[in-house]
């Protein structure tokens, strides 16, 4: 029997307090994430049992226990205080996946500072932005990515703190840098977590859209409810589980799903800092005898094409469940899990902003390989028309996904952008720009964007950042940015390039403007193709016409020119 | 074929190696090694194209074949000679 047993039971007479009961939490006490994915484990009489179980290249391993956490946590707590750090400051977690970037989110949730995860691979243009929008104060990182906080450091008054936690005294530190090594660290005696309450902010990650910069999505600690409870009924994490989220906490589900659900849970997790290989991946999960694995289409994918020879080499028997997140799972990859693992990837649909799963398909549920399946008890859906913003009845009929406002984990704004954010919502609902349909049985299936956001790799890039990035190098005039279909990825990013005078549209160029952008923003805004062009098309007045160059790269149908080269 | 080493060790480090102090040598695990990501590979693979007037077949352009720079030479050879 599965953690929600029966879901058409669960829908009857649902309510919050289920999670809030569980996890002890009485409305209008204090709520701090970080006490409760450690500290209040410890207390349940779990402190010695394995909360983390560490790999890193060439075999580098650590553990940690549930005490080690909490003590860990507390240090980095301590720390950041000792610099006079408080609640509401912003800190940076831009780290690759080791402990400290697991252990250094709770540390700061702790203080009642706002984690700001950010992916170790982002660029200096994209670090500085973010930076830049939340007024961070402080930058934990590792010696590895310094570099690119130095290149940005001046123009950054406000970042008063470069903290590394992997310093190794062979290099001079520079101004504003010091060194935390969490180990030798001195464990602080009698520290307090700072009693944030459901409201006080939590978690600051930034997503992109359409038009402007990114946007820093503020959750709050009462986030904790929906993932707790999302956690338990969707991923199914039972006391024994040994559970591998593969997502990096740089992202949304590496936070949600990736730290506060399996630790608020008491649930020992694994995580690999590895890049991707099949034969790695299959390798640990047979080593550590993963029983849960949540991970995401695109790595689903790039395991069916590394073929099913590579499977059979390893002893998986292990595993238990199986989910899948970050964009639509295609039935091809269902199909394929359930002849290889035995076990179909089960899709679970949601987004930065939702901060917990929405729609999911559940253990014991009848899958309908594709589709995102229904929604989570608590959570009020629908697809609604593009211009009523009305639920369709009709069955099969595309219109947008929307949620009724209001469950734990959603947003409370955009950090300074609170204009942006009262846009999400029509006619009472939450609107995430995707469009879908639901079908007899209840079933939603996605259909795609309803904007020019490029879903890559599971990861939103926005065309207008790579566009804006374009015209910093020298080479190029003008360009237009679009989705073009990709059999891993589902969507990689392509450029349209209008070339300045004297500059010769060759290969060496194209490859010099795709590692500008890599380097830049990040190696998944880096267009994995350039088509150059003499011309754009534009409206009347002068906007770039996204939507042609996007039908032409998916060979769907231009329809009539003349309303589109009218400004909409 | 040492040439061709030397050139992608070289474009490696110059275009991918964040740590300064990190030192990888023609063996050193690129993408499972997390120097390279799936996405950055496909700037590594124009590179080779545009250096070596070769063009290598999507399906030939896995993690394995560009995990060390003695098997991203491999590949280079196999399509140049």
């Amino acid at each position: 029997m599965s953690n929600i047993g029966s879901y058409e039971g669960r829908l009857k007479n649902f309510d919050w307090s289920i999670a809030e009961k569980e996890l002890g939490y009485n409305k209008g006490e204090a709520i701090n994430i970080g006490w409760y994915c450690s500290d209040r484990i410890c207390e349940m009489g779990k402190a010695g049992k394995t909360a983390l179980i560490w790999e890193g290249l060439g075999g580098v391993a650590r553990q940690y226990t549930f005490d080690d956490i909490r003590v860990n946590s507390n240090k980095f707590g301590a720390f950041l205080r000792s610099l006079g750090l408080k609640n509401e400051d912003r800190v940076c977690l831009f780290m690759d996946k080791i402990p400290e970037l697991y252990i250094g989110f709770l540390g700061v949730l702790k203080i009642g500072a706002i984690a700001q995860p950010l992916f170790s691979a982002f660029g200096d243009e994209s670090l500085h932005v973010r930076l830049d929008n939340a007024e961070t104060t402080a930058i934990i990182t590792q010696r590895k990515h310094v570099s690119k906080v130095r290149r940005i450091i001046e123009k950054s008054p406000y970042l008063k703190h470069v903290i590394i936690v992997d310093h190794d005294g062979k290099k001079p530190l520079k101004d504003r840098e010091m060194t935390f090594n969490m180990e030798e660290y001195e464990e602080p005696k009698d520290f307090e977590f700072f009693p944030t309450k459901a409201e006080t902010p939590s978690v600051l990650h930034y997503t992109s859209g359409t038009t402007g910069q990114p946007k820093g999505v503020k959750h709050v600690h009462y986030s904790l409810i929906s993932q707790y409870l999302t956690t338990k009924w969707v991923l199914d994490l039972l006391e024994d589980d040994i559970y591998w989220c593969t997502a990096d906490p740089g992202w949304v589900t590496g936070t949600s799903y990736g730290i506060i659900g399996p630790w608020s849970m008491g649930i020992t997790q694994c995580v690999m800092d590895v890049g991707f290989s099949a034969e790695n991946w299959y390798k640990f999960i047979e080593k550590h005898k993963v029983t849960m694995w949540y991970s995401a289409p695109t790595a689903i994918r790039s395991l069916m094409k590394a073929g099913d020879e590579v499977v059979k080499k390893h002893n998986l028997s292990s595993l238990r469940h199986l989910a899948s997140v970050g964009e639509p799972l295609n039935a091809e990859a269902v199909i394929w899990s359930e002849k290889v693992f035995g076990k179909p990837f089960l899709d679970t649909y949601w987004q930065t902003e939702t901060g917990s799963i929405m729609l999911t398909n559940f253990p014991g549920m009848k899958i309908k390989p594709g589709s995102m399946g229904k929604a989570f008890p608590g959570i009020t859906a629908a697809v609604v028309d593009t211009k009523t913003f009305k639920p369709i009845q009709e069955v099969g009929k595309i219109g947008l996904i929307a949620f009724k406002p209001g469950w734990p984990a959603m947003m409370r704004t955009y950090w300074n952008n609170e204009t942006t954010y009262k846009s999400k919502f029509t006619n009472g609902w939450y609107l995430p720009g995707d469009r879908a349909y639901i079908d007899l049985d209840g079933y939603f299936w996605f259909v795609g964007r309803d904007d020019d956001v490029i879903n890559t790799g599971g990861h939103l890039v926005s065309p207008f950042e790579v566009e804006s990035a374009l015209l910093e190098h020298e080479a190029v005039a003008e360009s237009a940015v679009v989705a073009k279909p990709d059999e891993v990825n589902m969507e990689v990013v392509k450029a349209f390039v209008m070339l300045n005078a004297g500059y010769e549209a060759d290969d060496m160029l194209e490859l010099k403007i795709m590692n500008f952008i890599r380097k830049k923003l990040s190696p998944l805004a880096m267009p994995q193709e350039i088509e150059y062009v003499k011309t754009l098309p534009k409206t009347r007045s002068g906007k770039i016409m996204r939507r042609l160059l996007h039908a032409k790269e998916w060979g769907e149908e231009i329809g009539d020119t003349s309303t589109l080269e009218d400004d909409e | 074929m040492e040439e061709i080493r030397d050139v992608v060790l070289e474009y490696v480090i110059e275009e991918y190696l964040e740590d300064e102090d990190e030192e990888i040598n023609y063996e050193t695990p690129l993408i499972s090694g997390g120097i390279v990501d799936s996405f950055s590979m496909v700037s590594l693979k124009r590179f080779l194209e545009a250096q070596y007037k070769i063009s290598i077949p999507d399906e030939k352009a896995s993690p394995e074949a560009f995990d060390t720079v003695n098997s991203i030479t491999a590949l280079v050879k196999e399509f140049t000679s």
